[in-house]
């Protein structure tokens, strides 16, 4: 007995919430910047962040999500699970074409996610871990069964996730070799064109596009810009018409929103949720006390850094899951900016005043002077820090070794605590060699298996007790100090229009984009 | 005859001296903290210790170092300087694809520094304590003193922003598909900015060298005896002055026109320009090592290369020097 969870109906009504009614213009030269320069297109091999906001418009995968995370339709036109959520079947839609003119089918999803994806995919091959079978009933069918329900499985469908690749290219071949990957057959609304290294990268509109009458520009222009003044400096003077997020330094974004014509956005990172927070090093030194953590959280003033370094983008995070991943609560110790408190706590653990490194991340001055207000607040609190300079393979190194005491990183959440949260706190998890697992070396039985329950459990009620569960002793533990849910600004001309209606914004693709000129 | 000798003498030393750059700069690269691996994995935000392993492998990194060096090295000498699996292209590809980008700009930044910076640096020696003299002094001070990308980013304020005279970067106008002529003037206009900021340190730096060389030259014997025979002041100037003053010059020259192929890192960045600079510069964040060791190897070769064409030219331009 299936249980229908998603209607066309419900599909279409979801459409039209995200599609405002205006007449969309045809036609158009859309430019946008790229930082820094991505090492390949392929995106099923390479999954940064640069490549999937271009390869975004290339490829596509079954789903997509609203800003609430709700699914919705891409190449999948509806989906069903049955009763106790272990069989997922996807209807996929007609008349789907690969760039190069082949049909795509049900075979093109089972090679995809069963034999590349699982190859070439770090992030995916964990969740596929609960995937016994991946089947083709048939053309427009696919079935995946899982060895016991797995919360998250509806939210993997994600285009950085789980992209689709065109198993007639693939198929037999040693993937990351493949001559094909320089030049990126997908189904998505953009084809590749052409690849100018160093200077540009351009998209030409897919005639053949499964969405009638879509997409709406004609060519997308990304622009290689290695200094992020000089992106300033292009966006000021017309040459782009969009500042994806992280791409000008923070202190410049208040300047070029006050430019004419210009607007900005922290919306489309939901599905990401980047969490910012600090590492403490749960090993040595006064960190392995949990009074010292504590006192770091109090003597944080992280409004004020969301208000001053980020323009008041963002949100104080109350804990290790951010407010716009699923089963979020805010019922949990809070700790709001209180020197005196840190000092108390300090005092009664005895802090004898030795210094600790701060380790910040090497991604331009925006996290640098981050770094400097977190070692002032830690300072007035009576913590003895030393800041440590390294570029960016050196921070790499410094956290796969565990060789700092505190250190600034962001992380994404994918929409659910088993995917992105569980990886940061489970002691199974910790591993020299890996800047994304435990890293802290947190250890709490307890934890483990709330987490581990959390994810198979069925149905969602009893996963939110788990993890609200979880999150109250974490918060209380603080292994890692939590800064903030970053919003990172999308700046665009304001007559773009439709450009960021998902939870993965410009990661999307410019599918539904236009220009209102 | 002698000549020749001596130049195949040096170009046979030259081959152990690259030599022993290569593998000096294996070494040193590696010594920096992470490894291409990481980076990558880094970067891609979510990695576990099977995908690292699987990197290492591929860029054959699991090799013990020595392994490593012996392999490099084997392929360099038959000029073959290897794959950078990060941008999945061979070396020289990359190298060689960005080589006329960076030609263009520090070409057109060497000749136009020297042309000027002589010119002033004359002007200045020959009304030394006039105001001219003190003007060019102050100027050439002035930009030799302040940082390239500071110069370079109010250029780009000024004549970009404010003005909209000149594009501020890149190296054409992308999607404007010239042809001809127009594309040649396209390239142009994008040149001037940058060329003109890093021809101005330079030229900078010719100016005071000319100008501290000439005065030197003036106060000796040989200029007085010139002057007492009546020799017209311009003449002494260019013929007497000048061409014994240029050696300290062309020595500057000769270590300038070797980096030409190492690119400016910091005005390539500036301006966006796709050149050899910017794919070092990069190569070393990433820790791409196989294509920072090209871009090292083909730039010293070249400074290996101009030494011994400065040592060429000090003979022509000074018949006294020989070479031995």
């Amino acid at each position: 007995m299936l249980r229908r969870i998603c209607t066309l109906a419900a599909v279409a009504a979801a459409t039209a919430l995200a599609t405002p009614a205006m007449a969309q213009t045809s036609g158009g030269t859309m430019n946008v910047v790229i930082q820094p320069e991505p090492p390949g297109l392929m995106l099923g091999i390479t999954q940064n962040g640069p490549t999937q906001m271009v390869a975004g418009n290339i490829y596509e995968s079954l789903l997509r999500y609203d800003t609430e995370l709700n699914p919705m339709p891409s190449l999948a036109e509806s989906w069903e699970v049955n009763e106790d959520g272990t069989v997922y079947t996807f209807k996929l839609k007609d008349g789907v074409t690969w760039h190069d003119g082949e049909p795509f089918s049900a075979a093109d999803v089972v090679f995809s996610a069963d034999v590349f994806l699982r190859e070439t995919h770090p992030r995916l091959r964990v969740s596929l871990q609960h995937v016994e079978t991946i089947e083709a009933l048939d053309d427009r069918t696919v079935q995946f069964t899982l060895k016991q329900p797995f919360g998250p499985f509806l939210g993997i469908f994600e285009v950085g996730t789980m992209p689709m690749v065109p198993k007639h290219i693939y198929e037999g071949t040693d993937f990351k070799n493949n001559p094909m990957n320089a030049t990126p057959i997908g189904t998505g609304p953009f084809k590749f064109a052409e690849w100018e290294k160093g200077s540009y990268i351009r998209l030409v509109k897919n005639e053949d596009y499964h969405v009638e009458g879509q997409p709406y520009l004609d060519e997308i222009y990304w622009h290689v810009i290695p200094d992020a003044a000089s992106r300033s400096v292009a966006y000021e003077t017309g040459k782009v018409d969009v500042l994806p997020g992280g791409s000008v330094e923070n202190f410049d974004v208040q300047r070029l929103v006050d430019l004419e014509n210009s607007c900005v956005t922290g919306k489309g990172w939901e599905y990401f949720a980047p969490h910012a927070w600090l590492w403490v090093n749960n090993r040595e030194g006064p960190m392995a006390d949990k009074r010292f953590r504590q006192a770091i959280m109090y003597a944080l003033d992280r409004e004020f850094a969301k208000e001053v370094i980020w323009n008041g983008l963002g949100q104080v995070p109350t804990g290790p899951v951010s407010s716009k991943t699923r089963f979020y609560t805010d019922d949990v110790r809070q700790y709001p900016h209180d020197p005196e408190k840190a000092k108390e706590l300090l005092a009664e653990m005895g802090y004898d005043g030795t210094p600790i490194r701060l380790l910040p991340l090497p991604y331009g001055e925006t996290w640098q002077r981050w770094a400097e207000a977190v070692r002032q607040n830690l300072q007035e609190a009576g913590i003895a820090v030393e800041m440590v300079a390294t570029d960016v393979a050196g921070w790499n190194q410094k956290l796969a070794e565990w060789d700092y005491d505190l250190a600034f990183t962001y992380l994404y959440q994918y929409g659910d605590p088993a995917l992105g949260v569980a990886r940061t706190y489970l002691s199974s998890n910790i591993a020299k060699g890996s800047q994304w697992n435990n890293v802290e070396g947190y250890v709490n039985e307890e934890v483990d298996r709330l987490f581990n329950e959390a994810a198979v459990a069925f149905p969602d009620s009893a996963r939110q007790e788990l993890y609200t569960e979880v999150q109250q002793i974490l918060v209380e533990e603080v292994p890692v100090a939590w800064l903030l849910e970053i919003e990172f600004p999308t700046i665009h001309r304001c007559d773009v229009k439709d450009l960021v209606d998902t939870a993965i914004g410009v990661n999307d693709g410019f599918r539904n984009a236009w220009l209102d000129r | 005859m002698q000549k020749l000798i001596y130049i195949a003498k040096r170009l046979v030393k030259a081959v152990f001296v690259l030599l022993a750059i290569v593998v000096l700069n294996f070494f040193l690269i590696r010594a920096a903290p992470g490894d291409p691996a990481q980076v990558m994995a880094g970067e891609a935000g979510a990695a576990d210790e099977i995908f690292i392993a699987q990197l290492r492998e591929e860029f054959g990194l699991d090799e013990p170092l020595h392994v490593q060096l012996w392999i490099y090295v084997s392929d360099i000498v038959t000029l073959d300087m290897g794959y950078s699996y990060r941008q999945d292209e061979p070396v020289a590809k990359l190298v060689f694809e960005r080589l006329p980008a960076t030609l263009l700009l520090t070409g057109t930044a060497f000749v136009l520094s020297i042309l000027l910076g002589v010119l002033l640096g004359a002007l200045a020696a020959a009304r030394v304590g006039k105001w001219t003299d003190s003007l060019i002094t102050v100027v050439a001070l002035v930009f030799y003193a302040t940082p390239l990308f500071w110069i370079a980013l109010m250029a780009i304020l000024l004549f970009s922003v404010k003005l909209g005279w000149l594009p501020g970067f890149g190296m054409f106008s992308v999607g404007a598909d010239y042809t001809g002529f127009a594309a040649v003037l396209d390239v142009l206009q994008h040149l001037i900015l940058p060329a003109a900021t890093l021809g101005l340190f330079f030229m900078a730096i010719y100016a005071r060298l000319t100008r501290a060389s000439m005065l030197e030259v003036m106060d000796m014997d040989f200029v007085k005896t010139a002057r007492a025979k009546g020799v017209a002041p311009a003449r002494i100037t260019r013929i007497h002055v000048l061409r014994n003053a240029i050696l300290p010059v062309i020595t500057l020259a000769g270590i300038q026109a070797g980096q030409l192929v190492g690119g400016a890192v910091l005005t390539e960045t500036v301006f966006a320009w796709p050149g050899i600079g910017r794919l070092m510069f990069d190569a070393l964040l990433q820790r791409d090592y196989n294509l920072l060791l090209g871009v090292f190897f083909v730039s010293s070769a070249m400074v290996i290369l101009f030494n011994l064409v400065t040592d060429v030219v000090y003979t022509l331009v000074d018949p006294r020097i020989e070479l031995k």
